[in-house]
């Protein structure tokens, strides 16, 4: 292994935990300003792929799909909330988990029905194509430095959001104590519409940049749900920054561990052996990571006292 | 006998009769659907007891539903190839002995709760729901990656394993065999509600700080209660993967775990037969629906969805009327 192998590594866990943020912030405002768990969160990923991939298969425009992208999957995010989501809010959760299982069937199965079966796919734009060379001599696709600095930038606004702004000032107070703010005359549910809707607008973003890169199907969006709970679980739920160093952490160990377990094994074991068992515990290593920090504190990294 | 039991005897009755009167016309398929009942009905009782008597929400039972299908999966498919499972320090031989996996089953699952239940106990609340949720895809993931049984394609049996006594090749043996283990598992259910045990992990979900109070251990409480969830789960995936003579990782999948829970709530959570309804449901349904469309999950998904909203107590709450509530 070369030391440019491993820093183009590096790159690419930086790209996966990035977009990882951007599903798992959602998730975790969501569920800190609301209470409510939402693992239809994923089909919100899908709708903004397939909104995306549509939008660019009609114009050849990519700027034009990303538009979409977020139009459609925040629509989508906000009538769920007004029609399902609000019902929940003081349910317990194991009807929230119900409620929004439904949702994802409703939205997988309803999908390819639209779509049919078959993957569609969003090419990655001439003008983002290609790869640059980095100082030191790393070749790297244009187009996956483009999604870091993306998500980097969105994680930014998403905090200045949250610290500076009116709307941010409601949000943490949402999260604090909602009887008083309501109290105070802020409109709750349309504070919680806004909160959902912005949520759904960042997963779709991230489903329509992943779509690029790999295909856009029905059932992508839940593999990285999973991930993005383990993601806010590992960060502490209702934090944001716990969640951008809870994905960052995730994607680096998944996309190292995926590189460095095969070849640690290899030095105590036979090559195909070690292959073997050292990409069946990278593949786990995740989940190690989080019943690790789960142990060692069972509110996350970043969780609160209560 | 109240309305509840009287809703109770006739769904066993129905299960019971259904696939006889199949046997009678000679409609094997009926049967192989009744046996699927049955089964699943099993992993929703293992589940049951975890969810609806502890307050424990599970997403991951599928971890065990899976461990009790591979545990069948490896021993047969050993025995078939007539290698041994493992030669040092003893040796030890493949089985196609139904009794024997079973056991294995029951044992590898509690074992596999035990781990996980301790871990996972230490958290409670949606922490609870996501690392139970995260244990389970660790070993769907495993399950892809460890090529020795099968990896992503799984492991395919060509013989049903036997039963002393029984030929488990026809139907409606099978089906017997699965349908005394769903009957025994609800009966140890009841049994289990009732005794000092029960009434203590039932006060435990109500109310954790006075049993606490009181002296009782909640983590022991529930930490037992769920490697019996699981090991009852685990013997449900058994029998499931030898009713198709096929396991894979899917079985590890967590939209198993999720339509585990689905009998579950659609029968009604902790009601002692609520799995029972809530899989004949599942199964009629997709069998009707499936034959409608091919999307029929839209449809399951917005009957879901009704039922989680306004319906609450499930299938059998609607039937029985509400249960008199102590919590």
């Amino acid at each position: 292994m070369t030391p440019l192998l491993f820093i183009e590594q590096v790159l690419n866990g930086l790209q996966f935990g990035v977009m990882l943020f951007l599903m798992a912030a959602g998730l975790t405002l969501v569920f800190g300003v609301m209470g409510l768990i939402n693992l239809a969160h994923g089909s919100l990923y899908m709708v903004g792929a397939f909104a995306a991939a549509a939008v660019a298969g009609w114009s050849g425009s990519f700027l034009l799909a990303l538009v979409a992208a977020l139009a459609a999957s925040a629509a989508a995010g906000a009538i769920v909330e007004l029609t399902v989501i609000r019902r929940l809010y003081d349910r317990d959760h194991l009807d929230q988990v119900l409620a929004t299982f439904a949702l994802i069937l409703i939205f997988s199965e309803g999908t390819r029905w639209l779509f049919g079966s078959f993957p569609l796919f969003l090419d990655i734009p001439d003008w983002l194509s290609g790869p640059v060379t980095l100082p030191g001599g790393i070749e790297y696709p244009l187009y996956r430095l483009a999604i870091i600095a993306v998500g980097l930038s969105i994680a930014t606004g998403l905090f200045w959001l949250i610290a500076r702004t009116r709307l941010g000032i409601r949000i943490r107070a949402g999260e604090s104590d909602r009887e008083m703010i309501a109290a105070l005359g802020v409109d709750i549910s349309r504070l919680y519409t806004i909160v959902f809707a912005l949520g759904a607008a960042l997963a779709g973003l991230a489903g329509a940049m992943v779509g690029a890169i790999q295909s856009v199907q029905v059932g992508m969006g839940e593999p990285v749900l999973i991930l993005a709970f383990v993601v806010i679980v590992i960060g502490g739920i209702g934090s944001i920054k716990g969640a951008l160093v809870g994905a960052l952490l995730v994607g680096l160990t998944d996309t190292l561990g995926g590189l460095l377990l095969p070849e640690a094994f290899k030095l105590f074991m036979e090559t195909s052996d070690a292959t073997a068992t050292g990409s069946a515990l990278a593949s786990m290593l995740i989940y190690i990571l989080m019943a690790v920090v789960l142990v060692w504190r069972p509110r996350g990294l970043f969780g609160g006292a209560t | 006998m109240s309305r509840e039991r009287m809703v109770n005897a006739a769904l066993m009755a129905l299960l019971l009769g259904v696939p006889l009167w199949a046997w009678a016309t000679d409609e094997p398929f009926t049967i192989t659907l009744a046996t699927r009942v049955a089964i699943l009905a099993l992993a929703g009782v293992g589940l049951n007891i975890a969810l609806g008597l502890g307050g424990l929400v599970s997403l991951g039972h599928a971890a065990f539903f899976g461990i009790g299908g591979y545990a069948m999966g490896i021993l047969a498919s050993h025995a078939q190839s007539y290698t041994p499972l493992m030669e040092s320090p003893f040796l030890l031989e493949g089985t196609k002995s139904m009794p024997v996996i079973w056991l294995v089953a029951i044992l590898a699952s509690a074992l596999a709760a035990l781990v996980i239940g301790a871990l996972s106990l230490r958290t409670s609340g949606v922490y609870f729901i996501m690392i139970t949720l995260a244990f389970g895809q660790m070993l769907y993931f495993f399950s892809i990656s460890w090529p020795a049984y099968g990896g992503e394609d799984g492991l395919s049996i060509y013989l049903r394993n036997g039963f002393p006594g029984l030929n488990t090749l026809d139907p409606i043996q099978f089906f017997a065999l699965c349908f005394g283990c769903l009957a025994a598992a609800l009966w140890f259910n009841a049994r289990l509600v009732r005794s000092p045990f029960g009434l203590a992990l039932n006060a435990a979900r109500q109310s954790p700080e006075r049993v606490e109070t009181v002296g009782l251990g909640t983590f022991r409480l529930r930490l037992v209660a769920f490697v019996i969830s699981g090991a009852i789960t685990g013997l449900a995936g058994a029998l499931f993967a030898d009713l198709n003579r096929f396991v894979s990782p899917g079985m590890f999948s967590w939209q198993m775990s999720g339509e585990i829970m689905v009998f579950v709530i659609l029968g009604g959570v902790g009601r002692l037969y609520g799995p029972v309804a809530g899989a004949a449901l599942f199964i009629t349904l997709e069998h009707v629906l499936g034959g409608i469309s091919p999307f029929w999950h839209v449809w399951l998904g917005f009957l879901l969805l009704l039922v989680v909203l306004f319906a609450r107590g499930g299938v059998i709450g609607l039937l029985a009327g509400r249960r008199v509530a102590h919590d």
